[in-house]
């Protein structure tokens, strides 16, 4: 018995998002009574420092330079799931992660929750794990069974903590599957938290009236070192790039801060950002729903507050 | 190209939710049901005009009873051929894989399209379910497909950014925002969707690891506190000592 996790990397460098899960897999083998390693597919630096996290021990597996292929990822994880007697699988709730997960529920025969926001309650030979539901409206508790476990964990449920030592990875030599999608490219942004793993996100809609006014936005955002957002009619209409669409046709996030700045909160946006942990909404419009959701308001005009609020934060530090 | 879609039916976001059996089931009672957005708007969507590309036909797939035949209805006014629903309830995400998995062995379709999730649950489970039970190449989460050539290539939504890959059929793909662009059924797309064929088949018999023991509503939020707009030095203190996020 072991608990084994999916650490991902990006453009050949371990995802700082990866610590999470490998805390997250480190706990639910202390509550097993057993050890944990993290699994390192490809090229990538810094696998060492999971370590750090808990993994008890860093494995690699070369695949030759090749990117992304869930059919062989799968492959390649049982593999390694097998070696290691592995219980208990770990990812992360990514769009790698989230690519895998089903795949390994079908391929280990195994119990699967996607999403976990919490650790699992042990139960016997069960688990008992829960995720938020219908647009964050209810929390399902799933009772997971089987002897091979699978759990995606949601981003932001559980702080990392620095708890181990770096270890060296682990060379594994497997019979690597063949991979029948090439990856011709990766495209991302630099320099800014992606927004599903971002802490803090500044987010603002229609209220800004028009692209042209975003900077008192991007001001705020950089102050608080915050990933910016936005609703969805204000991409659709170009204003902002797609990819800071929020909302439950947009990305889900749960940050440990999200401010909401001239959104109205319509259930369909509070569907993707009311489990971040606590929400500060500025709008004019005393009777906005988003206010029912926040924890902080300010109802007065964003121009006039949003400049005052970067002040106060610069003030501050 | 033979082409499936896999469709879904969820409660309308706006529904009220409420649980019954002692919080163990979902009580669907006066709540709405609407086809799961990112099957109708991008999945369907796409597989349509790759059909009106390539020639071929459309097949709509559901797990469930006969409460769904709104939704597959639906789907073929907006211009599916044909579809199929396993006659049962849906019980998990590895039983409406095992069941779709099941129908579409027989069939060798092209291309097998999903809904990035289904808006309920979130899951995004299904689609690489179905990928591995029928051993497949899976890109989750696809906001692009160029079909021009022989191959495709296919942009997937990753954290921050996109990945690019290229790959044969037969292959499975959920669909995310900017696949396709919605499309609202007109009247001759009702009219015909009524004369094309819903067959409706029997489940087989599945087993699974995985299932919801109860259901628990979230606490409540303690209320908003208003904070005067000019004395944001007041909300940095409270987001500082009493919210502890900066
Ligand atoms: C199926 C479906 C899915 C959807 N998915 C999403 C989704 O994923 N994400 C999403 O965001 N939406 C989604 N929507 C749209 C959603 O219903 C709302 O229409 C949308 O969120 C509204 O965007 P908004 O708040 O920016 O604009 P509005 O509703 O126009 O609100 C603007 C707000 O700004 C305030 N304001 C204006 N001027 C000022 C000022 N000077 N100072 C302060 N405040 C000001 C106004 O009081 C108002 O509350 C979806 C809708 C449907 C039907
Ligand atoms: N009962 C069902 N019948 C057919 N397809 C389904 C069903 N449930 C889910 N799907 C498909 O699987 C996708 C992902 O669903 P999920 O894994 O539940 O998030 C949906 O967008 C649908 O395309």
């Amino acid at each position: 018995m072991s608990v084994l996790i999916i650490a991902e990397s990006q453009n050949n460098t371990i995802r700082s998002a990866s610590n999470e899960a490998v805390f997250y897999g480190k706990k639910v083998a202390e509550s097993l009574g057993t050890t944990c390693a993290a699994l390192v597919i490809g090229e990538a630096s810094g696998a060492a420092s999971l370590g750090k996290y808990g993994a008890d021990k860093v494995l690699q597996v070369d695949t030759g330079g090749k990117g992304f292929d869930s059919q062989a990822y799968t492959q390649i994880i049982k593999q390694v799931a097998q070696q290691e007697s592995a219980s208990v699988i770990v990812l992360m709730h990514s769009s790698t992660g989230k690519s895998l997960a089903g795949r390994l529920a079908i391929a280990m025969d195994a119990g699967l929750l996607s999403g976990a926001t919490a650790l699992p309650q042990i139960d016997g030979s069960s688990m008992i794990v829960s995720k938020t539901v219908f647009s964050g409206k209810a929390i399902a508790n799933y009772e997971l069974t089987g002897d091979v476990k699978v759990i995606s964990v949601m981003g932001n449920s559980l702080k990392p903590e620095l708890i181990g030592e770096e270890k060296t990875p682990n060379s594994l030599t497997l019979d690597l599957p063949t991979f029948n999608t090439e990856v011709l490219g990766v495209k991302t942004q630099s320099g800014t938290v992606p927004l599903p793993e971002a802490e803090l996100v500044v987010s603002a809609g229609r209220g800004m009236k028009g692209p042209e006014n975003w900077g008192i936005i991007e001001e705020l955002a950089n102050e608080l070192q915050a990933t910016t957002a936005c609703s969805r009619p204000v991409a659709d209409i170009g204003w902002r790039p797609h990819h800071e669409h929020v909302g439950q046709t947009g990305v889900a996030i749960r940050p440990n801060l999200y401010i909401a700045i001239g959104i109205s909160g319509a259930i369909q946006h509070l569907a993707g950002v009311n489990n971040s942990k606590v929400i500060v909404v500025i709008n004019k419009d005393p009777e906005a729903p988003f206010f029912k959701a926040a924890d902080y308001g300010i109802c007065a005009d964003l121009f006039d507050v949003v400049p005052k609020l970067t002040a106060a934060l610069q003030k501050a530090k | 190209m033979k082409l499936l879609v896999c469709i879904s039916k969820t409660p309308d976001t706006t529904a009220k939710i409420s649980f019954k059996d002692d919080n163990t089931q979902f009580n669907g009672d006066g709540v709405n049901f609407i086809l799961n957005p990112y099957d109708e708007w991008y999945a369907l969507v796409r597989a349509i005009e790759l059909k009106e590309q390539k020639g071929g036909t459309v097949t709509v797939i559901n797990v469930g009873d006969s409460s769904n035949d709104i939704i597959i209805r639906k789907a073929l006014a907006i211009g599916a051929d044909e579809a199929v629903r396993v006659d049962q309830p849906a019980k998990s995400s590895i039983d409406t894989a095992k069941q779709i998995a099941e129908y579409a062995k027989s069939q060798s379709f092209d291309v097998i399209f999903l809904g990035k999730e289904t808006i309920d649950y979130n899951g995004a489970e299904v689609g690489a379910m179905v990928a591995e039970l029928l051993e497949l190449p899976y890109v989750s989460f696809a906001s692009n497909m160029d079909s021009s050539a022989e191959h495709f290539v296919l942009t997937r939504d990753i954290e921050g950014g996109v990945e690019e890959i290229k790959l044969n059929a037969p292959f499975v793909v959920s669909a995310a925002k900017g696949m396709a662009e919605q499309r609202i059924p007109n009247m001759r797309g009702i009219m015909m969707a009524k004369r094309k064929p819903l067959n409706v088949i029997p489940g087989i018999e599945t087993s699974s690891h995985t299932g919801v023991k109860s259901f628990t509503l979230p606490a409540e939020k303690d209320g908003v506190k208003m904070i005067d707009p000019d004395n944001m030095d007041e909300l940095v203190r409270l987001l500082k000592e009493e919210a502890k996020v900066l």
